[in-house]
């Protein structure tokens, strides 16, 4: 009951911005082909439910394989950056480089050299993703106690060891912080792959119904994108205490 | 068991101003099943003297035995206590302990949980196997780290100013607690510290180290009956003792 009483206020809020959005669609000049009222938008949304279904499970898929792509580079990368300064000092270049390609050009471009198929949407949903996870990652193994390691290596541990026992432990908390940064870009780069080439998805979705004006579609589909990254967050604090429940316990008590 | 040996070790590190000299010809040696304490001012290079023997550090010059054979890196017969008690929160109590033996004492994960389980209770911690270490008292914490010590099966237990994060009345308690289970036990130990009453009450040998570069200035018996108690602390050769390690420290000498 905690929990529920603890979304009140945001339900609250959301309720105030649909109350606004409502009163100025219907009561303003703009036009409700052009601004769509809420209850519009929801009554039409509705009303293509299954459209808007079958083209939410290709995203979500999407969304999915992209970020286990996404995941398995990050983790790998991060063993071999912490491991070795000689290749940090090589790749952090070349990745920090990869961050500033501007998607909504490398979008195109990706679906010209992978075609329409699944590829690109992975490829492009773990580019913007793993960059999170990685430094997560890297600044979770980096504050690792220094007593920790003398300890581990006293006690005769390989690097590996050290790895597995100390450092990937030290670094999940740091890492869950990465892991909801990325989940708030992952339905994004998904959206804006599709959105250069798909045969479903509510990317492509949202740009038909853009291209026959029917705004109160591409409103639904916006709020599907919004609802699915908030049901990824949510998954990411399950995880968290799935993975990790001592950290929980150990912050709810002062010390 | 092992006896430890050092003998004109010397080691210094180059920092930013040139070399800076720690030790300096340190020689000394601790006999199996006896408790000596290392006393020095805070930086005086105690910390360094244990990088050397767990083999973190090499040493410059002078030879460092352990049963008459020189040490090797990776196979020491240390186990090392850092002050801080570093348990783990991802591992229980047991975990935690479990780990010294999993690691260091090369067994296998079942085998190393039923060690931990063993030592528990000499430790005061069988009610605490599957607790989680911020579940338990600053105190509790530091005899959970000590029994990850004991765990790792090595011959010299290596305490790096074990209580010196506790507060006054935690750290007098668990120096009492101390000697009594070494009373039982009769680990050997090496202690680091600059608590002097801590040095006189738990020791057999106390080798008092000075400032920077340290060298051995005093090597002191401490001739006290055991097993010592809270009592001890009121006999006026405890008192005298006390006052030979703290002349030997130079206290108070700036004051004079």
């Amino acid at each position: 009951m905690r929990q529920l009483g603890r979304l009140v206020p945001a339900l609250l809020v959301i309720a105030l911005l649909l109350i606004v959005w409502q009163l100025y669609s219907t009561l303003s000049a703009v036009g409700s082909d052009l601004l769509p009222a809420p209850s519009r938008v929801a009554s039409a949304g509705w009303a293509d439910r299954s459209s808007l279904w079958d083209n939410l499970l290709p995203t979500a898929r999407e969304v999915a394989l992209g970020f286990a792509l996404s995941l398995s580079f990050a983790f790998v990368l991060s063993i071999l950056l912490d491991r070795s300064q000689a290749v940090r000092r090589a790749l952090t270049p070349v990745l920090i480089g990869s961050q500033t390609l501007p998607i909504i050009v490398l979008a195109p471009l990706v679906v010209i050299w992978f075609g329409f198929g699944l590829t690109p949407k992975i490829l492009l949903v773990a580019l913007v993703t793993f960059f999170p996870l990685l430094v997560g990652l890297l600044e979770g193994y980096a504050s690792t106690a220094r007593d920790a390691m003398t300890l581990m290596e006293t006690m005769g541990a390989g690097w590996w060891k050290t790895w597995r026992l100390v450092r990937l432990p030290s670094a999940l908390p740091s890492f869950f912080t990465g892991l909801r940064i990325s989940v708030t870009y992952a339905v994004v780069a998904a959206i804006f792959a599709e959105y250069a080439g798909a045969e479903l998805g509510l990317g492509i979705y949202m740009q038909s119904a853009k291209n026959s004006f029917r705004t109160d579609l591409v409103l639904a589909a916006v709020i599907i994108c919004a609802l699915l990254t908030l049901a990824l967050y949510a998954l990411t604090f399950a995880l968290q205490r799935l993975v990790m429940p001592w950290y929980a316990q150990s912050r709810e008590r002062p010390s | 068991m092992t006896r430890i040996e050092l003998e004109g070790v010397s080691k210094s590190f180059d920092g930013r101003e040139g070399k800076l000299e720690v030790l300096d010809e340190i020689s000394l040696s601790v006999q199996p099943g006896e408790f000596v304490s290392i006393l020095g001012p805070s930086g005086c290079g105690k910390s360094t003297l244990f990088s050397l023997l767990t083999g973190i550090e090499p040493a410059d010059a002078g030879t460092l035995l352990a049963g008459g054979e020189p040490l090797v890196a990776g196979r020491q017969p240390f186990a090392w206590m850092p002050q801080d008690d570093v348990l783990f929160p991802w591992r229980t109590v047991l975990g935690n302990v479990a780990l010294g033996a999993e690691v260091a004492g090369g067994c296998s994960r079942s085998q190393a949980r039923a060690r931990a389980l063993e030592l528990l209770p000499t430790f005061g911690l069988e009610e605490f196997a599957d607790s989680r270490p911020f579940q338990l008292s600053g105190g509790m914490r530091q005899r959970a780290a000590l029994a990850r010590t004991v765990a790792q099966g090595h011959d010299v237990l290596l305490l790096d100013e074990p209580f010196g994060a506790l507060d006054a009345l935690t750290r007098t308690d668990l120096q009492l607690w101390l000697e009594q289970i070494w009373e039982r036990e009769r680990w050997t130990v090496v202690l680091i510290t600059h608590d002097v009453r801590e040095a006189v009450l738990l020791s057999d040998r106390v080798y008092v180290l000075g400032p920077r570069p340290a060298t051995v200035r005093l090597e002191l018996e401490i001739p006290l009956p055991r097993p010592r108690t809270l009592e001890t602390l009121a006999d006026p050769r405890f008192a005298a003792l006390e006052h030979e390690l703290l002349t030997a420290l130079d206290v108070g000498a700036t004051t004079a």
